[in-house]
């Protein structure tokens, strides 16, 4: 369960974000979560509620865009879609595989309300 | 779950909860709290984390920007663009740790596996080994109690051991706060035992310069496929308890292959820790591999 410290993260770095960019609430996060990120969203959703509760972002929709893994053949060169690391290439079959994509885990943007005038 | 509670300390009952506990063997007094300032906690009271300076620019960028188009709203919306790492705070940690690493000529091992695998077991076999080339010392990392601690300590190294409490893996800044407790000799090797688990180590990089994970012929030889994210980011891989192979069923071949096929630059040794067969093979390898770190 490293998604609640992992939560607990993604809070502190917003709320810190936030309070630099003088706001009073964050509306939303976005995330950028690869498939191949080691994190389970559900999980991340979840513990994401509890670790922002009191804080500038207990209100912040989470919302994630989960990049697919993308694999890249060291032997013939060609990309594609891969689900895990044990990829082999569709092509050669060549085990030589290299993850080009589906490892980010970033904190795109957020959404803050800042107070009127 | 309010936001106060998840920090309780089931450690020590003390009011800074949550964050991991250092101790030391035969010091029953010695206690410090690893302040996880970030990890846990997100009241940060005015304390201003530090972004990459392009990000931040471009944040002001905008509120500039923004600030004109929303003049007449009464609480105005507005987007910020970070694109900041998650893992960004434990990362620049580790590269410290590294930093520290590299300047004293510190060679770090981060041991991972599932409990049981025999990660303190192997230690006990090798440190003693080891000891005649270089000096070696111990973090030990578990959930609860300093048992594993006090077996490295019987074999009269440096170890301190980090009580993670709820935790499930050591970060960067435990392994900071543990060097802070260490005097460190240069030229040295460091061994830390990771939290047994399989899953959620395998995303923090301590600073280590190898990670070495470890599996048993008491496991599943499918192991590397079930938890592919340690083994792919493991440098290299130990099989353990090999004197029991005549009696598990457990294919060799097979769980190298699985474990290939995740990660093709994985070194792999295999072993038994508790008659010491293969240790020399392994031992050999990594002297050679000391002269390149």
């Amino acid at each position: 369960m490293h998604e609640m410290s992992i939560a607990l993260s993604i809070v502190e770095a917003v709320v810190a974000h936030a309070q630099n960019e003088g706001a009073v609430r964050i509306s939303e996060i976005e995330l950028l979560v690869g498939k191949l990120a080691g994190i389970e969203a559900d999980s991340l959703k979840f513990c994401f509620s509890a670790a922002a509760a009191g804080t500038l972002a207990g209100e912040a929709r989470l919302v994630l865009e989960e990049p697919e893994g993308v694999g890249e053949c060291g032997e013939c060169g060609v990309r594609f879609p891969v689900n895990f690391y044990y990829a082999e290439c569709p092509e050669c079959r060549s085990l030589r595989v290299t993850i080009v994509s589906g490892e980010e885990f970033l904190i795109q943007s957020i959404t803050i309300d800042e107070r009127g005038e | 779950m309010r936001g106060e509670s998840k920090r309780m300390c089931s450690t020590c009952g003390c009011s800074d909860d949550g964050g991991a506990v250092l101790r030391k063997p035969g010091e029953s007094d010695y206690h410090v709290h690893v302040d996880d300032g970030g990890a846990g906690q997100h009241h940060t009271h005015g304390r201003v984390e530090q972004s990459d300076g392009s990000h931040h620019n471009e944040g002001h960028h905008d509120h500039d920007h923004d600030h004109e188009h929303h003049h007449h709203h009464e609480s105005r919306s507005r987007h910020v663009l970070l694109e900041e790492d998650v893992l960004l705070k434990n990362n620049l940690l580790a590269e410290r740790n590294r930093g520290y690493f590299e300047a004293k000529k510190i060679v770090a091992l981060n041991f991972l596996s599932s409990p049981g695998s025999g990660k303190t077991s192997l230690l006990e076999t090798i440190i003693p080994l080891l000891q005649q080339r270089l000096p070696v010392a111990v973090i030990e990392g578990d959930q609860q109690t300093t048992n594993d601690a006090d077996r490295i300590h019987a074999l009269g190294v440096p170890v301190i051991q980090i009580n993670t409490g709820s935790g499930c893996h050591l970060d960067a800044l435990m392994i900071q706060r543990a060097l802070h407790e260490m005097e460190l000799q240069e030229h040295s090797l460091l061994c830390i035992e990771n939290v047994g688990n399989l899953v959620c180590p395998a995303l923090f990089d301590l600073g280590e310069a190898l990670k070495v994970v470890i599996i048993s012929v008491t496991e599943g030889d499918d192991k590397p496929l079930k938890y592919p994210t340690m083994f792919h980011e493991a440098d290299l891989c130990i099989l353990n308890k090999i004197d029991l192979l005549p009696y598990v069923e457990f294919d060799v071949a097979r769980c190298r292959e699985n474990a290939m096929r995740v990660n093709h630059h994985l070194e792999w040794f295999e072993l038994s820790a508790k008659t010491g067969e293969g240790v020399a093979e392994w031992l050999e390898w990594f002297e050679k591999r000391l002269k390149l770190l």
